[in-house]
């Protein structure tokens, strides 16, 4: 555990990427198995281990300190684990060390209730700097400026292979990854992954900015508002991932059966509707599929209310034959020959806008706000289907941001990195005439959008107009504007206003503009497009 | 007689105490102040009389230049130097006391007594040794107004030896590049540069310009800081396995990149916290502070032993709530102007 809690330290302490990469490789290098597989595993994906919750750490804590203070300490901290590690009394015996695969050991056989007694041994056994690794590794999500991605490039550079064949493997393995490290490290044969249904890496799309394309070279398609998807089936199961690999298939089970040959699919997951596109597009609203997502069962009633489909935009896989590499234009081609075979019950295929020219599309584009769609995609023709965001193949386009000015109401201190700051912010319109008395009601809360020099300065002013404190929460005087920028809002029941905003961005601070002259609900209200 | 105290008053703008018309560490212009030390949320320019130890008033005469003179050819300020362990009387029949706070050169607690009654303010301390400086002392008062900036108990300042030994280790490992340390220009730079003599390490230290008349001002007053050369003066080769010394607002601009590749660290009691480091893009953390950690804080108020105890700037939540655990009577003070010094 030293040794990985040195790199631990290492890493919070580096800014160059590529010193980073060179820490993990020289430790995946110097490390033996399992320890280094573990290590990989928390650097990349995180472990998981169900008995040790943050609130578990938290309650430890309280029974050793006041509540009071180390409330105090966490929210100056802005982390728990690191509170934790800081906070923790000094062992009276010196620190003897666990590995970091009996780490791993020992937590996984906690408990709920055996927890409160042996991760404090565990604790006991670490010093500072082990204690920070031991909590951040129990867990998951170390946030310390390592991705997934740097992780894995590192252990690709490390032992000389190519980072995108890591990647293909990469959802096929559990930890500690042992057929990974024998193919890379010792030559062994590569991890057999083709009749297992995994997760491949998602191609993605640049957003186009200020660039013009030819459409001569690319094509057109729109951009759902849905949540894209990868249905996989491979060795007698079918699976459905989101974006970020997570494996949906128990809350989308009408999806399951209807595949009837192995298969990796790239589409916008929809519920059947009439907003997106008109009765036409055949889609609901993101809102109606938003009641389907993150449940773990799903009601007979919920499946005949919000039936949910695949639009498909590409395949990568087809009968054990590998796609990927032919330009898209060949893929589209295999593709809308696919569609004829699926059941059209749960299928259909995201159609290529036709435009004469740029200018043509353009037009188009503004109409997507009309039709509730988010926009555009353009697609390079012969493009082959790459892992990640490759520059000049993909392009999103979206449509132009709704705005609207928000009075700011309530700061939150920031996680991580922004921890010293008051850096979420929660902003309301007003219920009716401001001038007449009227109330704000919070609309949103935005993270984003500003500089560091501008959360500064916004820091400053929360500081400065705190009218009332709740824990990490300010309350302020409700004096500065923000121009919100959101893509979308809809009825929703979290807000008070019964209304909440997608993608909702600090777009401008007006730091000139009296906040009575703010926008009010109705203004809000009248953009909802559901 | 007056009720008990009422010659003290808390204010916004610093402590005052209105039989003698006189602020403690006011934080605007005041006609007669007393000042604990230098740093520039206690010591400002523009009071009409100045109470402070000599080297104190040396180091306002650098920053605010209060030894200049008007138009007419007069100096408007009176500065009235007062030695550690001297008690000035001042106006109303209120006597105040300087005594060493250990915090940087010069610093001094303030005592202040009248009526039979006595009154400690700290302005900032710590209790490790400094070799910049006389050691705090602990001095019996029924009223202890004391600083807060390291109040909370993730705060303990690690021995100051590891933390040199950090910094060399470092120097040693990267022969061809150089340590850029950010340090308080006033208190820390010098300090980290007796400690680095004391650890042994006698090279010539690089100072950034801004550095260069406090580090003179201490050697006038008698502390050592052996050689010392300015980064403007030097060649990129001299720099090279050299320690370079800079305000911490310089480690990240344009500055520094006349630098061979440096390594960013930064001397400072908020280096405890991983994520404070990572904000200012610090490679090598030094928790280095003139300040008292939390364990100097709790055991500074168990040994005065005052009646009651005054929490000024910093974090004076968790101390009143130490306070209050242990029995304590605590008020915490709403002080403005102070700020945390990048300490
Ligand atoms: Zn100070
Ligand atoms: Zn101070």
């Amino acid at each position: 555990m030293e040794e990985f809690a040195a790199l631990i330290d290492a890493l919070v302490y580096t800014r160059s990427r590529n010193e980073k990469l060179r820490l993990i490789a020289a430790y995946l290098q110097a490390t033996p198995d399992p320890d280094r597989g573990w290590a990989l595993a928390a650097l990349s994906d995180g472990l998981d281990f169900p008995a040790v919750k943050s609130s578990t750490i938290r309650n430890l804590l309280k029974d050793r300190i006041d509540p009071v203070l180390w409330t105090l300490s966490r929210d100056f901290v802005g982390d728990t684990a690191e509170t934790a590690s800081l906070l923790w009394p000094a062992p009276q015996e010196p620190p003897s060390p666990p590995s970091v695969s009996e780490t791993v050991e020992l937590l996984s056989a906690m408990n709920r209730k055996s927890v409160v007694k042996e991760l404090p041994k565990l604790l006991d056994r670490l010093d500072s700097s082990g204690r920070y690794a031991l909590l951040k590794l129990a867990t998951g999500g170390m946030r310390i400026g390592v991705s997934s991605r740097l992780a894995k490039t590192a252990f690709a550079q490390s032992f000389d292979v190519s980072v995108e064949d890591v990647e293909e493997y990469w959802h096929g393995l559990t930890p500690p990854y042992a057929d990974l490290f024998a193919w890379a490290a010792d030559g062994a044969a590569p991890p057999d992954i083709e009749n297992l249904p995994t997760f491949r890496p998602f191609m993605l799309a640049h957003p186009l900015e200020e660039t013009v394309v030819d459409l001569g070279d690319y094509a057109a398609e729109w951009k759902w508002d849905g949540i894209r998807v990868q249905l996989v089936r491979a060795g007698g199961e079918t699976r459905l991932f989101s974006r970020s690999g997570d494996d949906i298939s128990a809350t989308f089970p009408e999806l399951l059966g209807v595949l009837p040959m192995n298969a990796v699919l790239d589409g916008e997951l929809l519920v059947r509707g009439n907003v997106q596109g008109g009765e036409a597009g055949g889609a609901a609203s993101f809102n109606a599929l938003q009641q389907r997502l993150g449940r773990k069962t799903v009601s007979k009633k919920m499946l005949k209310d919000y039936p949910a489909f695949v639009r498909l935009y590409d395949v990568l896989l087809l009968e054990g034959e590998d796609l990927r590499p032919l330009p898209w234009e060949q893929r589209r081609g295999r593709l809308e020959a696919l569609a004829s075979r699926l059941p059209a019950s749960h299928f259909d295929i995201s159609s290529v806008v036709e435009a004469t020219d740029f200018e043509h599309l353009s037009q188009i584009r503004e109409g997507s706000r009309e039709d509730a769609i988010e926009g555009l995609m353009l697609k390079r023709k012969d493009s082959p289907y790459i892992a990640g965001r490759r520059v000049g193949y993909w392009y999103k386009w979206k449509r132009d941001p709704l705005l609207v000015d928000c009075v700011l109401m309530y700061a939150q201190r920031g996680s991580g990195k922004r921890s010293s700051f008051f850096s979420d912010y929660t902003f309301g319109c007003w219920d009716g005439d401001p001038d007449e008395g009227a109330d704000l009601l919070p609309v949103g809360k935005a993270y984003s959008g500003f500089t560091d020099e501008e959360l500064k300065k916004l820091d400053r002013h929360v500081r400065g107009n705190t009218v009332n404190r709740f824990g990490p929460v300010r309350e302020t005087d409700k004096s500065l504007v923000f121009e919100v920028a959101f893509d979308s809002v809809h009825e929703s029941k979290r807000h008070k206003s019964g209304l909440a905003m997608r993608f909702p961005r600090i777009h401008r601070i007006r730091w000139d503009k009296p906040p009575h002259e703010a926008d009010r609900i109705e203004a809000l209200r009248a953009l909802i497009a559901d | 007689m007056a009720a008990p105290f009422s010659w003290i008053k808390p204010e916004p703008h610093g402590i005052y105490i209105p039989p003698a018309d006189c602020w403690v560490d006011p934080s605007r212009a005041v006609d007669n102040a007393l000042v604990t030390h230098g740093h520039a949320d206690h010591a400002r320019g523009g009071h009409g009389q100045t109470v402070a130890t000599p080297e104190t008033l040396a180091i306002m005469e650098l920053r605010y230049r209060t030894g200049a003179e008007d138009d007419a050819g007069e100096i408007p300020h009176k500065a009235v130097p007062i030695e550690y362990g001297e008690t000035i009387r001042l106006k109303g029949g209120v006597d105040a006391t300087y005594i060493p706070a250990g915090h940087v050169l010069g610093s001094a607690q303030i005592l202040l007594e009248h009526a039979g009654e006595r009154v400690i303010v700290t302005g900032d301390y710590k209790r490790r040794a400094d070799p910049t400086c006389p050691p705090f002392e602990v001095t019996a008062c029924d009223i202890f107004i004391t600083e807060a900036t390291f109040g909370l108990p993730v705060f303990e300042h690690p021995p100051i030896e590891e933390e040199m030994r950090k910094l060399l280790d470092r120097l040693a490992a990267h022969p061809d590049r150089c340590v850029l340390v950010g340090a308080y220009a006033l208190g820390k730079a010098q300090r980290v540069i007796a400690e680095l003599r004391a650890a042994g390490h006698h090279q010539p230290i690089y100072l950034h310009g801004a550095m260069e008349k406090m580090c003179r001002l201490y050697e006038e007053h008698g502390v050592d800081l052996g050689e010392l050369r300015l980064v403007a003066d030097a060649k990129k080769g001299d720099l090279r396995g050299a320690i370079v010394i800079s305000p911490p607002s310089a480690l990240n601009d344009r500055w520094s990149r006349r630098l061979p590749e440096p390594i960013t660290a930064m001397a400072s009691g908020w280096m405890r916290v991983r994520q404070r480091a990572r904000q200012r893009n610090v490679e090598l953390p030094l928790v280095i502070s003139d300040h008292a950690d939390w364990s100097e804080l709790t055991r500074t108020i168990r040994e005065v032993d005052a009646q009651e105890n005054w929490i000024t700037h910093g974090r004076e939540d968790a101390l009143l709530r130490w306070c209050q655990l242990h029995q304590r009577r605590a008020k915490a003070l709403a002080l403005v102007g102070y700020e945390d010094e990048d300490d």
